[in-house]
């Protein structure tokens, strides 16, 4: 046990240097999120009731398509950086709570390309 | 790092339940949940890029009672995450902490996100 305060301890130390980017990340993606997740459930909704081939054709207009991608990658940026804060705050064993980051960021980003690149797969009719 | 010996937070189980609490946590919850739909919403999107036959099956699981509850639990998360999250950026922007304006706004993320769901949900079954 040091005799050190925890003031001590930090100072000279210098910031971590990331926090600020995480906590301004995920606000960006929320803001981005509100009105694509609302644009969102509300074409979602009238094209999936009319079908397959509705779906395909929806997901071929180059507007539909790309806003479907944005979408995509903010949603999927949105949840690993609440996901991690979540782990951070409720996994207190040190590897237990590395581990969790680095899987959620592999599934984030495995998911996240997988949806990529079947909307581009649909855009593309391939 | 062995600082550890300090109070860890959060002490949930502490504190008597209120409004302002419960909307807090269940942001997270949703949050969490939310996540592992993004995941199911990857598997739709793949059984669309699959083609016909996989995006039938993906339908029957979907259209199936179970698919159904999971569906709305999905769709009502969505709205009450979106419309909380709306909240939190009002705070971040330093606006709304009042208690009373937190309360305010609170049952004001329940009522819209309660709204938002009943319209989707309506649409859905009507169109």
């Amino acid at each position: 046990m040091s005799l050190r305060t925890p003031l001590g301890r930090a100072r000279g130390l210098g910031s971590a240097k990331a926090g600020t980017r995480h906590w301004w990340q995920q606000r960006l993606t929320a803001v981005i999120l509100v009105p694509l997740t609302l644009w969102v459930m509300a074409t979602i909704v009238s094209v999936t009731t009319l079908g397959y081939d509705a779906i395909t054709l929806w997901l071929q207009s180059p507007f539909n398509a790309s806003l479907i991608l944005v979408f995509l990658l903010a949603l999927f940026h949105h949840a690993q950086l609440g996901v991690q804060v979540v782990i951070e705050d409720y996994v207190h064993s040190e590897w237990q709570k590395i581990s969790c980051i680095i899987l959620v960021r592999f599934l984030t980003l495995f998911a996240g390309l997988v949806s990529i690149l079947s909307v581009l797969k649909v855009f593309l009719g391939i | 790092m062995a600082a550890a010996q300090g109070p860890l937070s959060p002490h949930l189980q502490v504190y008597k339940p209120q409004l302002t609490t419960v909307l807090s946590i269940t942001h997270r919850a949703t949050g969490v949940f939310l996540s592992i739909g993004a995941l199911l919403l990857t598997f739709w999107l793949l059984s669309v890029a699959a083609g016909p036959a996989l995006y039938a099956k993906t339908s029957a699981v979907i259209s199936a009672w179970y698919g159904q509850v999971l569906l709305f639990a999905f769709c009502y998360s969505l709205y009450y995450h979106l419309c909380n999250g709306i909240r939190h950026l009002f705070w971040d922007a330093g606006k709304g902490l009042e208690l009373k304006q937190a309360y305010a706004s609170g049952y004001t993320v329940i009522a819209a996100s309660i709204l938002l769901t009943a319209a989707t949900w309506a649409a859905g079954v009507l169109g």
